[in-house]
């Protein structure tokens, strides 16, 4: 199965800037397991060390959130989208908002 | 109201609109929690959740829009134009409302859902941006809508407007000073917009320079409900934050605050996350740090955070 994961602009630093990654996976956690070979250090952001969801973390499969489906263990399937969003929404990047300032005069 | 010394100018709005009376001069309040008393330490916090608006963003944004009116900037028929994770979305809401004008604010689409209704209800417009792009994508898009139609918009501006910072100076530090008699060792808090820390900070260095301002950092990822992390050389800073003012950061996870939260509500406050944020670094400066009195700021109420995941055991 190939699912697409979009990555929230704080975790792209992991993927190298991609706003989404091309993983393989029968589950949710097996498409965690397989961005984090290719992302190195993606899965503890999402997950805690037990290798559940952190609680402010929000997994979207196509647009269901997972905690509503079988969490971690939701099954995917070809050209799914899952979406790792934060859960509350919380400061900008500084870089961005700074990107702006020039506006500001 | 940002009392003290603006308080001749605003008169007149007062006497139009008496409910903005209610802004500003909260309540400073010893917090006992286990623990705390055995490293001889005192940590105070202002009951900022008290604001009429729910959150301390009434103190900035009321002197941002009353000052934007004083000034000519913001004339009748305009629309208040921001973007806003939330809080200052409800304190523009309701200060539009209050003074007679549109507001229109850009969040993201994952603003707790409490928020979202508090300004709809208020009568504002939401524009809600892709929470994958963060509130990178709301500021852009306000900028962007502000830049089509500067005629048709006031963008107060959050991040470079004076007035952010200075409604701490006068307000948030002058009534810390008059409630603590001048007397504390640290100030804990952390940056959104870089207005509290500035505002007070600078008062408070002038007051007494040996008040060390403590800057909470959180982590980039999930993330605290309006702080940023600040953190990698690439970022650069608001254009309002003086980061002299700053002597110590110290991190803090998204959990810690959540640790924090939950402990408060067990001990009868019950605030939102930076709150307890702020509270897990003040108990590590009150055990390092023994018979230090240290002051904070409790940013907004617990309830505003039902539809999160914060309150779940």
């Amino acid at each position: 199965m190939s699912v697409t994961v979009k990555i929230p602009t704080p975790l792209r630093p992991l993927t190298r800037g991609r706003d989404s990654v091309q993983v393989a996976g029968a589950t949710a956690r097996q498409v965690l397991e397989s961005l984090e070979k290719e992302c190195a250090g993606i899965r503890a952001r999402v997950c805690d060390e037990r290798g559940e969801m952190r609680r402010f973390v929000n997994l979207f499969l196509n647009d269901e959130d997972i905690r509503h489906l079988q969490g971690l263990d939701t099954l995917v399937k070809d050209g799914d989208i899952l979406s790792i969003v934060p859960a509350i929404a919380g400061g900008a990047e500084a870089g961005s908002a700074n990107s702006l300032r020039g506006k500001q005069g | 109201m940002p009392r003290v010394e603006s308080a001749d100018r605003y008169r007149p709005f007062l006497e139009k609109c008496p409910a903005l009376s209610l802004i500003g001069g909260t309540r400073l309040f010893r917090v006992e929690l286990p623990g705390i008393p055995e490293t001889r330490s005192e940590i105070l916090a202002k009951a900022e959740w008290t604001n009429p608006g729910g959150s301390i963003k009434d103190r900035p944004v009321s002197r941002m829009i009353l000052e934007a009116i004083l000034s000519g900037k913001l004339v009748p028929g305009r629309t208040i134009l921001d973007s806003s994770s939330g809080n200052a979305g409800i304190a523009y809401a309701m200060m539009g409302a209050m003074m007679g004008y549109a507001v229109k604010l850009v969040v993201p689409g994952n603003a707790s859902a409490e928020r979202k209704k508090r300004i709809l209800a208020h009568g504002a417009e939401l524009v809600q941006t892709d929470p994958l792009e963060g509130y990178d994508a709301a500021l852009r898009e306000a900028h962007r809508l502000s830049d089509s139609e500067p005629q048709r918009y006031f963008m107060p501006d959050q991040y470079a407007n004076e007035h952010n910072w200075r409604s701490h100076y006068e307000g948030t530090a002058a009534e810390i000073l008059e409630q603590t008699g001048g007397k504390l060792t640290h100030f804990v808090a952390g940056i959104g917009t870089g207005g509290t820390l500035t505002g007070v900070g600078r008062r408070l260095k002038e007051h007494d320079p040996a008040i060390r301002i403590v800057c909470v950092v959180p982590e980039s990822f999930p993330g605290i409900e309006g702080l940023k992390p600040l953190e990698r050389p690439e970022d650069i800073v608001p254009k309002i934050l003086d980061s002299s003012v700053i002597d110590e950061r110290i991190r803090v996870s998204v959990e810690q605050a959540s640790d924090g939260c939950h402990a408060l509500a067990r001990n009868g406050i019950f605030v939102g996350q930076s709150s307890g944020a702020y509270l897990s670094v003040a108990e590590v400066i009150a055990r390092r740090d023994r018979g230090a009195r240290i002051v904070t700021v409790f940013s907004d109420l617990g309830e505003r955070y039902f539809s999160t995941r914060l309150w779940e055991p």
